[in-house]
């Protein structure tokens, strides 16, 4: 098993303000974005893990998420990241900055918000001029956000 | 510039197996912008951690998608087995590289079926379910279910298959072979459905990079890109090459997946009879402490899996990334610039399964 490609294991801890550089050198290097997701701990860290695909070989580095749950978002070089960065808002209200875009936490519908992290939810109705996204974007809104416009 | 509509696409629509919701922005007939939301069948799977111990997970897993189930079980088995350091029978590789194969021949028979009926060919749709239903037949007789089969399990497999039956499979997907051919000469060379496939929804190399595609989307882009080539199961030893098209389009993933069948009834011929005795299943003692990531390729491409366990019964974390989540932006790229009419066929040349994606 060792000598296979899918047996070679990394999980790299970055600090997160290497993490847009990392990022960048990545895909200036060719690696393909393969997945980025959440996990969360028993002491209620929470860690972003992405990896990446450079000829059938994984590389994954982690990035433990800040208290405050915002993060800088990926798409500015991998676009096709959108679809994990709201994943992970909406599964554990990890906010991400500069999201291409943006479901504003209603990406999956699901039936209690943030089911991976619901301490959060408390702290966004406490403070809901600090969520100004939480709510369904209008499809106007949206293609504003992907630079198209609608003519009437 | 024209006029701008806003044209909804799903969750319910004729060609849709599955709920995708896709607003589509048009300039009269032709389509400017794509935005896609998911999220209709989200099921919270991946959270069972919490209450199903890491034995159990596989099961779970498994129930991701009803069309690669097997394939499902065997990368949560192999992402569990990879962190507690687990050597699996060669025997139990080779059962789960035919019974992953038999699944992406019934996958496959599957997408073209539906592929036919999206562009309102019925009596061809029919023959490929037809087909199809012989793989399950042999699901059926070897692991007891149709769907969902449960074999696979953490440590190896739960069934054996013995000679007779091994030659039983090889008989019978040879037998399906020139029938299969019948039906992809009509794919190929058919004029009504070239005229629906042939330079519709390019996606060219350096797109498929760009955007992260997987399997038979990638490679109908030229990419020479699949998990097969990593080393799980036996894929090594019965000499496997991805297939690879290069035009991008619609007819290209076609062709992908047409070849491919006949390609997997190679690899079970080869499994079957290169297949060594032995044990099935290795012993399982302990928890899973550690982190595992790996990738399997499913028929509809990569699938990802991630586990880690803190030396508890339950894992920590049990992540599964599927196809369809990884080629949704190569299906917006496609059909920005596409006529309206195209779509339908376009969704489903990705060959989208939007329960595995929310699992």
């Amino acid at each position: 098993m060792s000598e296979a490609k899918y047996a070679i294991q990394n999980f790299e801890l970055l600090d997160l303000l290497e993490l847009i550089p990392k990022v960048r050198s990545l895909k200036e290097e060719g690696y393909r974005l393969v997945q980025a997701c959440a996990t969360r701990s028993a002491d209620g860290t929470i860690t972003v893990i992405y990896s990446f695909d450079l000829d059938h070989v994984l590389y994954n580095f982690k990035v433990i998420v800040p208290e405050n749950l915002e993060m800088q978002s990926i798409t500015d070089s991998y676009w096709s990241a959108f679809i994990y960065e709201n994943e992970m808002r909406d599964l554990f209200g990890i906010r991400f900055h500069h999201l291409a875009l943006d479901y504003g936490g209603h990406f999956f519908k699901v039936a209690m918000p943030r089911p991976w992290n619901p301490e959060v939810v408390q702290e966004e109705e406490k403070a809901p001029e600090a969520a100004p996204e939480e709510r369904r974007l209008t499809r106007e809104e949206m293609l504003e956000i992907m630079g198209s416009e609608v003519e009437e | 510039m024209g006029k701008r509509t806003i044209i909804p696409f799903g969750p319910q629509h004729p060609v849709l197996p599955e709920p995708v919701h896709l607003d589509l922005v048009l300039e009269d007939e032709t389509v400017v912008d794509v935005i896609p939301s998911i999220g209709y069948v989200h099921r919270g799977l991946e959270k069972l951690t919490e209450v199903k111990e890491y034995t159990e997970m596989v099961y779970v897993i498994e129930r991701v998608c009803g069309i690669c189930s097997f394939g499902h079980g065997w990368g949560a088995s192999a992402a569990i087995e990879g962190a507690m350091g687990i050597e699996v029978p060669e025997r139990a590789l080779y059962l789960r590289t035919i019974w992953h194969e038999l699944s992406r021949i019934h996958s496959h028979l599957l997408w073209l079926g539906l592929l036919a009926d999206a562009f309102g060919f019925d009596s061809l749709f029919m023959h490929c379910w037809r087909l199809r239903e012989k793989v399950l037949d042999l699901f059926e007789k070897t692991t007891g279910g149709r769907v969902i089969f449960s074999v696979c399990k953490v440590g190896g497999v739960r069934k054996d298959v013995d000679s007779a039956t091994l030659r039983e499979i090889v008989e019978v997907l040879k037998g399906m072979a020139p029938e299969i051919r019948e039906l992809a000469d009509v794919f190929m060379n058919d004029s009504s459905v070239l005229n629906r496939m042939v330079g519709v929804g390019v996606l060219t190399k350096e797109e498929a990079v760009e955007l992260g595609a997987v399997g038979p989307v990638a490679r109908g882009s030229g990419l020479r890109q699949d998990m097969r080539l990593n080393g799980m199961g036996v894929y090594d030893r019965l000499g496997f090459e991805p297939i690879v098209e290069e035009a991008g389009d619609c007819e290209a993933r076609c062709k992908v997946r047409i070849r491919e069948i006949f390609q997997s009834i190679e690899l079970i011929e080869k499994a079957a009879m290169d297949m060594p005795d032995g044990p099935i299943a290795a012993q399982v003692r302990g928890n899973v402490e550690g982190e595992f990531a790996l990738r399997i390729e499913q028929p509809r491409g990569e699938a990802f899996y991630y586990t880690k366990g803190v030396g508890t019964k339950f894992l920590e974390r049990m992540r599964v990334r599927t196809p369809t989540n990884q080629n949704l932006p190569s299906l917006v790229k496609m059909l920005k610039g596409c006529d309206f009419a195209d779509v339908p066929i376009m969704v489903l040349t990705i060959d989208p399964c939007v329960s595995c994606t929310e699992r």
